[in-house]
């Protein structure tokens, strides 16, 4: 029995050793943005279905925190492509070069982000200005900044409903976060709270009006349907599949839908990425076909089965262009 | 007592041993507060049992629609002329498929109708088809009835998820067409349908004028061979009415159809609120009362890989992924765990030391299960470089662990073995080994097993720890071996119920039902481990 034992572990601590050094690998490795991962999976899955290389593994780890795995170096042991749900930050393009990594930028659509509610709800019209009265930490009253006073809806406008101000939103770790601050926060912000303080208009009230609901966006609309009071945000892809469920609201007097998107009309949208690593472009099998799927009108046009999943394609020039770059592999900052 | 009672109050009235009234009373009090306990207690235990009929029966009652999946038959035309059979990888199956579709919906003519029609069926029909041909070549050559699995929607609507759909009922009046396809009017022979247009959520309008918009119940007329889709309504000459419809499903003839020969089906849940159109529920209705569509027992759930369109998903991929990563747990945490449990418990000498190594084990025990992650990210694949997504690190991660709790009840049970059996071994000259390993262990094996079971059956539930070293990942290949990348169970129930297509809820509880499952089975073993083999002393 117990040499039995012994050999058993001795053979899984040595089967355990050997891996790490194994034969190169053979399958893509994604991680980043779970806004992205939805899109990025459905990719990967239709290229393993046809037969030509294996099914990419695809992780969702945050639009940060693929980043950072990403432009780790170059090797086996680092992902081929990280999912962004914004554009590489300076100083992580410094790290990534800094480590060897050159990224090789691909834009492959928009996300609108939404406020949304439940359909038992009211209907309301919002612009910039009182969402961001109504989330910020600090908001200028007759000129003077102080600390958000604003419980109900109608406090911040006369033509909103009387009921509390309770928003259901992403944590500061989610890229959607980071979009949703850059896009109405700081484009709202109001110049006393400006003045007082340069960071002061990305920051969201602590009170408990706004609450943040994690990065798991099938909770925030669970959450919607049982309190019909409170708004949520979140990326346009899970009300167009809880389109049963939720109704979107017009921000700035435009609704949230596809055609409004996609034409830029809707202020409340951003660009998603992908970044592919040049250096592992003929090391690791299948990264060209990895692009060629992504960026083919199949996938990612306007009648392609991201716009299915929920990614809303850019117009025919744009795609056009990224298109020739990705098969050009146009590296950043070479 | 009651005679030693008796015998005491001999000749007397039998009185009470508690004399006084205070005494009376709190005796009273006493068992007052033993009859309130026992009903806490059962209290307790019932809303205990409550919560846990409550949450298996809701994971039961919503996983039973993903046992079973849709099926329609179609008549797949693999002649030469479509499939050449030197070159099998070339041919585009899924629009085969879609063209025998559209074949059974001749009068679906524009792009938009197409794409729907088309989003009927899964799109992994081409896939399914391509693997069949090769496994059976007979196919080629002719036409097959072949059954390909349906879209999720359709699925869903089918198993009475997405809609409230009413039976068709007759109208009693005739109702005349004025064409048979595009947008139509309609006459019927009595002013009914006003009323029950506005039961079902008509907007009033001018002259009487009843419009049924999106937010509406759906009011479909099947009649002719066809069905036509109210929009609106308005009263007519002489008592009748006439409405707008648009046909779904083109009519025969103009000819007026008689009371009786017209019916209604009313779909109570409006079409803004689903996510499933008239139209497609319309063709569905088709297929299904022409004896297309079958539901089946769903074997892509239980045999495939992961996926991201509901219908293709399958639980096998993070089965294989679990049984890998617990075989790994359990080569290196069981004989380490009993190694150490046996040293620490019949070898090492009662010193400062050693009780310092026994508290921190204990404590290990209570470490939070992401801390291990987060150090099988540190040693595993940072410094020794481990394949990320790999069960091999998940299972080291894991045995880490489950190693505190195999040693804890390894400890437990050499302990449970009397001394008398180490001092008769002694006693006739055994060794200290020859006395563990030949008597004491085995005497303590039932017990130990039993721990170790149920280490396991905890390291089976765990997630946390996985999400650091890449194992919360969409990997649809079947893992082959310990370096491939793979996901568990929990992981995989953990990403379904982050999905946002509504198929995917059914597939989650199914999931979990399936990990519930494995985990009663690995307690069960332990169970009957300790009730057959375990001796007290």
């Amino acid at each position: 029995m117990k040499k039995f034992l012994l050999t058993a572990s001795a053979a899984a601590l040595a089967l355990a050793a050997s891996a790490g050094y194994a034969a190169a690998r053979d399958q893509i490795q994604i991680v980043g943005s779970s806004t992205v991962f939805p899109f990025t999976t459905a990719v990967a899955e239709k290229l393993g279905q046809s037969g030509k290389i294996k099914t990419p593994v695809v992780e969702s780890t945050g639009t940060g925190g693929g980043m950072k795995l990403f432009c780790q170096g170059v090797g086996e042991n680092t992902p081929d492509f990280t999912n962004a749900s914004r554009a590489i930050k300076d100083s992580e393009l410094e790290t990534c070069k800094a480590n060897g990594v050159t990224p090789v930028e691909i834009k492959v659509g928009f996300d609108g982000i939404v406020f949304a509610n439940s359909k038992a709800g009211t209907v309301v019209d919002l612009t910039k200005e009182q969402v961001f009265k109504a989330l910020a930490k600090n908001v200028a009253v007759d000129g003077k900044v102080v600390p958000n006073p604003y419980k109900n809806w109608s406090d911040v406008d006369a033509s909103l409903p009387a009921t509390k101000i309770e928003v259901l939103g992403p944590p500061p770790t989610s890229g959607t976060r980071d979009a949703f601050v850059e896009l109405v926060m700081d484009a709202a912000c109001q110049k006393e709270v400006k003045a007082a303080n340069e960071k002061g208009c990305g920051e969201i009230r602590e009170d408990g009006a706004f609450v943040e609901a994690g990065e798991n966006d099938n909770l925030i609309v669970q959450k919607l349907e049982a309190n019909s009071n409170a708004f949520g945000i979140f990326g346009f892809s899970f009300l167009d599949q809880n389109a049963d469920k939720l109704q979107g609201h017009k921000v700035d007097g435009i609704e949230p839908t596809f055609e409004n998107i996609a034409s830029g009309k809707y202020g409340v949208s951003r660009s998603l990425y992908i970044y592919a690593k040049k250096e592992h472009v003929g090391v690791i099998p299948g990264m060209q076909e990895f692009i060629a799927e992504y960026t083919s009108e199949g996938a990612w046009g306007s009648e392609g089965y991201l716009a299915d999943k929920g990614l809303i394609p850019m117009p025919d020039a744009e795609r056009a262009t990224w298109a020739e770059n990705a098969k050009a592999l146009k590296g950043m900052g070479s | 007592m009651t005679d030693a009672i008796a015998s005491f109050g001999a000749g007397r009235r039998p009185v009470s041993i508690h004399t006084d009234d205070a005494a009376k009373a709190r005796l009273k009090g006493r068992y007052r507060a033993e009859t309130w306990f026992k009903w806490l207690g059962a209290a307790a235990v019932a809303l205990a049992g409550l919560f846990l009929v409550l949450l298996l029966s809701t994971i039961v009652t919503q996983a039973i629609p993903a046992l079973r999946l849709n099926y329609l038959t179609l008549p797949i035309d693999l002649s030469a002329a479509k499939v050449d059979p030197a070159k099998l990888d070339a041919v585009n199956y899924d629009a085969i498929a879609q063209e025998a579709l559209a074949a059974k919906f001749p009068d679906v003519t524009s792009r938009q109708d197409k794409r729907l029609l088309r989003g009927l069926i899964s799109t992994g029909t081409g896939v399914f088809l391509r693997k069949d041909i090769a496994a059976d070549p007979g196919m080629l050559g002719r036409t097959v009835n072949y059954a390909v699995p349906l879209d999720d929607f359709a699925d869903l609507y089918l198993k009475g998820l997405l809609a409230d759909v009413g039976s068709d009922e007759a109208i009693s009046t005739s109702v005349t067409p004025s064409e048979t396809s595009g947008d139509i009017d309609l006459t019927f022979g009595d002013d009914t349908m006003l009323a029950l247009a506005r039961g079902w959520g008509a907007t009033e309008g001018e002259n009487g004028m009843l419009t049924l918009t999106s937010g509406a119940s759906s009011l479909l007329v099947a009649f002719n061979g066809g069905t036509v889709k109210l929009t609106a309504l308005s009263p007519g000459a002489n008592g009748t009415a006439v409405a707008k419809g648009t046909v779904i499903e083109a009519l025969d003839s103009t000819a007026p159809a008689a009371s009786g020969q017209a019916f209604l089906r009313v779909i109570d849940t409006p079409e803004a609120s689903r996510k499933i159109s008239d139209k497609e529920i319309a063709w569905l209705d088709t297929l299904k009362s022409a004896g297309l569509i079958e539901s089946r027992f769903n074997s892509i759930f239980f045999f495939t890989g992961a996926s991201r369109e509901p219908e293709l998903a399958g639980v096998w991929g993070a089965v294989v992924g679990s049984f890998l990563t617990m075989i790994v747990t359990l080569a290196i945490a069981f004989p380490i765990g009993v190694s150490a449990a046996i040293y620490l418990e019949e070898f090492a000498p009662k010193n400062r030391l050693t009780t310092i190594i026994e508290v921190n084990i204990n404590n290990l025990a209570a470490v939070p299960s992401i801390v291990f992650g987060l150090l099988g990210l540190a040693v595993f694949l940072n410094f020794f470089g481990l394949p990320r997504s790999a069960p091999v690190v998940g299972g080291m991660v894991l045995a880490l662990m489950t190693l505190p709790i195999i040693i804890i009840a390894s400890r437990a049970s050499l302990r449970a073995v009397p001394p008398s059996i180490r001092e008769a071994a002694l006693g006739i000259g055994a060794s200290k080994v020859q006395t563990v390993f030949h008597h004491v262990l085995p005497l303590a094996m039932p017990g130990i097993m039993t721990g170790t079971i149920l280490g396991m059956a905890h390291a089976l539930g765990e997630t946390a720890p996985l999400l650091m070293i890449g194992m919360v990942a969409f990997i649809v290949d079947i893992p082959g071996g310990f370096t491939d990348p793979a996901t568990i169970l929990p992981v995989q129930i953990f990403m379904w119920a982050d999905f946002p297509e509504a198929g995917f809820q059914q597939k989650t509880s199914a999931a979990i039902l399936i990990l519930l499952v494995f985990l009663v089975i690995m307690n069960a073993i332990a169970v009957i481990l300790r009730r057959r083999f375990e001796r007290r002393w």
